[in-house]
Order: structure tokens, then sequence, then C-alpha cells
């Protein structure tokens, strides 16, 4: 409880603003860190993005209002991000095209940090897209959004044993209201220098016979592309017969 | 090689395991990603007592998106915000008309003369340029600086979803995706936008006919020009304690109408040269937000408003220079404006018009906005209604009632008045919203399409209805 007063007067303390956050708007040359923004469609990315870029990228209550990347920057402690504010989606496992946009970013564009915004009060749908993401990158920050919401409905989440769960770091945030934005800073610059490192979640409920076949393959595809963090992932699309990922596979974009 | 071998080695070894799992292989693993889902949920989620608001959520979504109920709703609240335009856009409107037409041009006139400046440079720039940028920001500002913040609260409270929930029957039954209601939508603040916006359908079929269709959403550049001409001639029919309630009836009557024709296309297309099978979807209703008042309307003047403006500014100044030139380059001892009003008069009366429209439409190719401005300027300009000094000079706009006076005189009547809001809706795209569907779409036979139906529809519509009307009045 005294914590969260104190993160409070934080908030509202101008120093700290003005030392620690530096918004850069649409100004994204020379970038310490790539940062990707994702989540479900409607659970308030865009609202994250302008609090963190300065920008005000049109937002508003509907799935489907982001359809393009949109690009913006910060800086914290002398350190500059950029953002991308990917498509909302509820999976990542068909082919329209929104979907492939925030695919082939997090797959292709190998962000530093993955921010993946969620809706508490909506969390078990959302984690359908929070666990598919888990399996392509290892550096992600939950940003438990819509907090307010969640309140309202008399809902509660135990933050650290959801962040234990997924082996990432869970901040709680109300974008609307710019609660929770610096700690959100705070934790993406700790996971892009790696002071915080992640485990993150993989699947677990997959049939034996299924499994099977997956460890088989990624067992080989380690071999041939040792260092990558989704070989798990590829064996899932191989077997799904992405077309998409095989031909990746073959260019060698993947390494 | 040998790594290439390697590669091609792991997608026949996923090949041969594929068949070995068999064909439920996705389901399998969706359910898998929704077990290890709820049992994190279980472990951290807690929910107490009753959800308050999400009753209260369904309570409202089982009124706005009833058989009874939706569609009047839908209506009343589109209605209303209108209703609060028109009602506040016209004292702000004449204010603004009063300072940049009566009090500023007139002082920039004096400046320009003290300082000697051409004749020639003096009317290009301020009874050209300066005139057309004026009179757009006193036409267009105050309605725009009311419409968007009203659409942006009813937008971030959650609304438009159910929109597209109540017409979702609808596009499926003329073989459109649902989801057009949320690009339809979109295209009410701008065709461009809403263009993009059809990214979110995923099959290409359904895809093109909703960027197609999008031109009939009336757009930010048309809706105060429905608003404008409403209020002068619709209004002006009916007793004054009912002209706000008819002006706006006209208003929603095109509206609904545009909708109308977006179906009618949406399915003539689909049983034509775009057949093919309707695709379904999961709509999710989001939760109803109390919209974050302030902020909405500070961003919505911020993003939208100024926006749209300072587009049709941009867009103004060129086409008010080119007004000025044409009305003030001769050939013989006719002005170019002069000779292709004449040569478009007698295709405009055909379809109920004047040439001054139709060439306001081309010179307004680029925006929406400035259709009205620019038919200002060249009534003043062919009617000899003269305000300022010489030709190509436009009139003293000090309230509604003045610019319906210049319209007026230019020969306009109620059918003139009716025939522009028609053709406002039925016409080509603006020059973005063209460009923006070649982009989308990569194909100049599209984009043509797009392009040319709307506009032959607008010729047929208008036509008929001049024909009609003069057999019947």
């Amino acid at each position: 409880m005294m914590d969260t007063t104190v993160k409070t007067t934080c908030e509202t303390c101008p120093q700290f603003n003005a030392n620690g956050l530096k918004r850069l708007g649409v100004n994204t040359e020379n970038m310490d860190f790539v940062i990707a923004l994702a989540g479900n469609p409607n659970t308030g990315k865009s609202t994250v993005f302008n609090a963190l870029t300065g920008l005000h990228q049109h937002t508003g209550n509907w799935p489907g209002k982001t359809v393009v990347r949109a690009e913006g920057g910060f800086e914290y402690n002398d350190q500059k991000y950029k953002l991308v504010d990917l498509p909302g989606t509820y999976s990542l496992l068909s082919t329209s095209q929104d979907e492939e946009v925030a695919r082939n970013f997090i797959l292709f564009g190998k962000p530093d940090v993955t921010i993946i915004v969620v809706d508490a009060s909506r969390l078990e749908r959302n984690l359908n897209l929070v666990l598919q993401i888990l399996e392509i990158t290892d550096k992600a920050v939950l940003c438990l959004n819509l907090m307010d919401e969640a309140k309202r409905n008399k809902i509660t989440i135990d933050e650290r044993a959801l962040s234990r769960e997924l082996g990432i770091p869970v901040v709680p945030t109300s974008a609307r209201f710019n609660k929770g934005i610096p700690e959100l800073i705070t934790t993406i610059n700790e996971v892009a220098n790696g002071t915080i490192k992640c485990k993150p979640h993989r699947i677990k409920n997959v049939p034996e016979h299924i499994n099977k076949a997956v460890k088989k393959l990624t067992v080989e595809i380690e071999k041939q592309l040792p260092n990558i963090p989704n070989s798990r992932w590829i064996a899932f699309r191989l077997l799904e017969g992405d077309m998409h990922i095989i031909k990746a596979l073959r260019n060698g974009e993947l390494v | 090689m040998s790594e290439l071998n390697n590669i091609e080695n792991i997608i026949a070894l996923s090949s041969d395991l594929r068949w070995q799992i068999g064909d439920d292989f996705h389901d399998n693993l969706a359910e898998g990603i929704y077990a290890d889902a709820s049992e994190i949920v279980e472990n951290v989620v807690s929910t107490k007592g009753e959800k308050k608001s999400n009753r209260l959520d369904s309570k409202i979504d089982q009124i706005v998106t009833s058989r009874i109920w939706g569609f009047p709703i839908m209506f009343l609240l589109l209605g209303l915000i209108l209703w609060l335009t028109i009602i506040g856009a016209n004292y702000p409107s004449s204010m603004l008309a009063n300072g940049l037409l009566d009090i500023v041009h007139p002082f920039l006139k004096s400046v320009a003369a003290s300082i000697g400046m051409p004749w020639w440079l003096d009317g290009f720039l301020l009874d050209g340029v300066y005139l057309a940028v004026a009179w757009v920001i006193a036409v267009m500002l105050p309605p725009m600086a009311i419409f968007f913040p009203l659409f942006t609260l009813l937008e971030d409270f959650g609304y438009l979803p159910r929109v597209a929930f109540n017409l979702d029957y609808l596009f499926k039954k003329s073989g459109a995706h649902g989801k057009q209601a949320l690009t339809m939508s979109m295209g009410f603040g701008c065709n461009a936008a809403g263009v993009v916006a059809t990214r979110i359908i995923d099959s290409p079929r359904e895809r093109l006919i909703a960027i197609i269709t999008n031109n009939f959403s009336l757009c930010n550049g048309r809706w105060p020009t429905q608003i404008l001409i409403a209020t002068i001639f619709i209004g002006a029919v009916v007793p004054k304690s009912l002209s706000g309630i008819a002006s706006v009836g006209a208003v929603i009557a095109i509206a609904i109408l545009g909708i109308f024709f977006m179906f009618a296309s949406s399915w003539a297309l689909s049983k034509t040269v775009l057949k093919g099978e309707v695709s379904t979807f999961n709509l999710e209703l989001p939760p109803y937000r109390p919209p974050r008042f302030w902020k909405t309307i500070y961003t919505s003047l911020i993003d939208r408003t100024m926006i749209v403006l300072w587009r049709a500014v941009i867009f103004a100044a060129p086409a008010g220079a080119i007004i000025w030139l044409i009305s003030n380059i001769f050939i013989g001892d006719v002005s170019i404006a002069a000779w292709l009003i004449e040569a478009f008069d007698g295709f405009g009366f055909l379809l109920g018009l004047n040439g001054v429209i139709l060439l306001a439409y081309v010179v307004a190719i680029p925006a929406n906005e400035i259709v009205i401005p620019t038919i200002l300027m060249l009534t003043v300009l062919v009617t000899g209604v003269v305000g300022g000094a010489g030709a190509g000079v436009m009139f003293e706009l000090d309230s509604v009632n003045a610019t319906g006076d210049i319209l007026r005189a230019g020969g306009w009547t109620l059918l003139t008045a009716i025939n522009l809001m028609l053709f406002s809706l039925l016409h080509n795209p603006c020059s973005t919203t063209i460009y923006t569907i070649y982009k989308e779409t990569k194909s100049v036979k599209w984009t043509v399409v797009a392009t040319v139906m709307p506009v032959i529809m607008g010729f047929v519509i208008t036509f008929l209805v001049a024909q009609i009307w003069r057999l019947v009045f």
C-alpha cells in the first residue's frame, strides 16, 4: 500500500518526468533499442504508445483501429528507444494482413523488448496471444492495462504470481490516466539492458504425440540454427505447414 | 551447400511428422494454449461479487442492439450530433467571417495599397489566396470543431462496434463482410482512412468491395457542405420553428441514402464481378468506457479538426489562386472561368445543377472541403454580385443568410440545393482517397472503378431527380 503512494508522488513530480523521460515524438534516428507494442485489439496499445512518445495517435474504443505500424520514440537515462505500435490481434496463427504485420515484426524485426498490452479485466482471453508471443521472443514485458476497469469490476490480479507464471515482468497500468507509465519505462529499460532476465512460459498442455514430434524437430532446428530463441515455435509453424516460415527458413531470415 | 541440405532435411522431416500427427494439429495446439491460459488465470485472478458494470454493459447492449430500438437509437444519436452542430456553428461562423472578411481583408488591402503593390499581385494574393483560405476557415471550422469532438466522444464511449453489430445482418445480405461496418464508420471521418482501415478484412474479395464502396460514407469534407446547404435551403421551406429539425432531417436522409447506395452497390458487385462466399467473423463488443471528456475534446480538436482544417487550407490556397487567375485571364473579352462555366452550363442544367457547381467540383478534386468556398467565389464572379473590388473577389459572408443570398442570386433553387447535396454524396473520391485506393489495391482497374462508378451514379441520380422535379413542379 505504501509502495503505491510513493509511486504516485513520483508520477506527479515534474522532476521525475523531466529527468527520466524525454518524449521524442516521431523522431526515431539513432536508436539504441527497438521496442514492439503488441496486444489484443482494444486494450489501449495506442494509448500506451501516446503516453510514451507524446504523440497523438488517434485512439478509439473499437477493435481494429490500428492497422498500420505507427512508430515513435522516447529517451530514458540517455538511451534512445524506438517504439513500434503493432496492429491489435487475437492470435498470430492465421494469415490476415494485420496479424501478419504483427507477427512478422516480432519475428523478423527482432525487437529488443516486446511490450504485450493486455486488458486486465479480460486476462484469460488475452493470454492466448501472450503465450504465442512468448514462444517467439524471450524479451517481453506484460503491461497489465485498464487496471481501473478491472478494479471497477472487482477483479483482483496477483501480479507477482502472474509474473512468476509467465516468466516476464508484469507492470499494472491505467494508461488513460497516465498511471503506471513510469514503472513501465523503468521495466522496459531493465529488460532491454539485460538487468532483468526473462524465462518465458512455454506452452505446456500439448498432447504427447504432438510434443514428441515437436521435440524431434526442435532438436534438428537447434542443431542447424544454434542461439535462436524460438526453435520450438518454428517447429510448431513447420508442422502447421506455414509456407511463409518455410520460405524464411530457406532464405536464412530467421537467424 | 550442406547447410542448405540440412534446412531442406528439416523441412522434409517436418512434412513427414505432419503426416504422422494427423490434421488436428492446429486445433490441438489452440486447445493447449487455452488450457495453459485458464490454468494461469485460475492461480492469479480472483473476482469478488457480481460484475456490476458488466451487467450494466449488457443491459445497455440489449437496448442499443435490439431489433426494435437499434436503428432508431442510431439515427437519433446521429441526429442529435448534427443538430448540435447546426445550432452551434452559425454564430461563430458569422463572427469568423466578420473578422476575416470584413475587417482583416480591407486592412490587408489598404496595407498593400500603401506599399504600392501592383494590382495583379495584390489581387492574386489577397483576393485569390487569402480570401479562399479565409472563406474555408469561416465556413468549415465551426461545424468541424463541434461535429468531430462529439463524434469522437461517441467513439470513445464504445458505440461504433454496436453500429457494426446492428448493420452486420444487412452486410451479410449484400454479400459483404460485417467488418465493413467499421470501415464505413471510419469513412464518415475520412474516406482515405476508411480505405486503409479495410485491412482488417482478410478476404480480398470482401476487402475490395469495402474499398470501392467506402466513398458512400459522407466524409469530413462533405458534412459541412451538407449541413450548410440544408440549413440555407431545406430549413427555409418550412416554418422557422421547424427549420432546425428539417435541416437535420435532410442531412440524415442524405447519410442514410449513402448507406443505402453502399449496400446496393456492395450487393451489385458481389453478384457480378466480385462473386464469392461471405466469410464469418467474431466481433468483440468492447466494454463501455466513460470517455475522458476534456482529453477527448482536446485531442479531437488537435488531431481531427486542425488536421482536416489544415488540409483544407493547403488546398484552398492554390485553388483560390487558380480561381483568381482563371477569372482574370481573358480570352477575347471572356474570362477563362466564364468560358468554362458557360461550357459546363448545358450539362449542368440537365443534372439540375449549373456550370459553376460542375467547375467547382473540378477545381475541388484535391479536397471536398473547398467545394462551397469555390462555388461562392465563382458565383460571385458570374453573377457580378461584387462585394470587394473586381472580378474573382469573394463576396462578404457575414452570416449563413448572406451565403444563401449569393447562391440565390446565382440562380439557385430548391432543386439546385437538393441535387448539390446528392452530387456531394455521389461523386468521385478526393485525390488523396484515389491515391490511397491505388496504394491499397495496387490495381489501376479497381482504382478507376472506385473513382468513376460514383460519378456516373451521381450523374444518373441527379439527372433523374431533375427531370422528375421539372415534370412535377
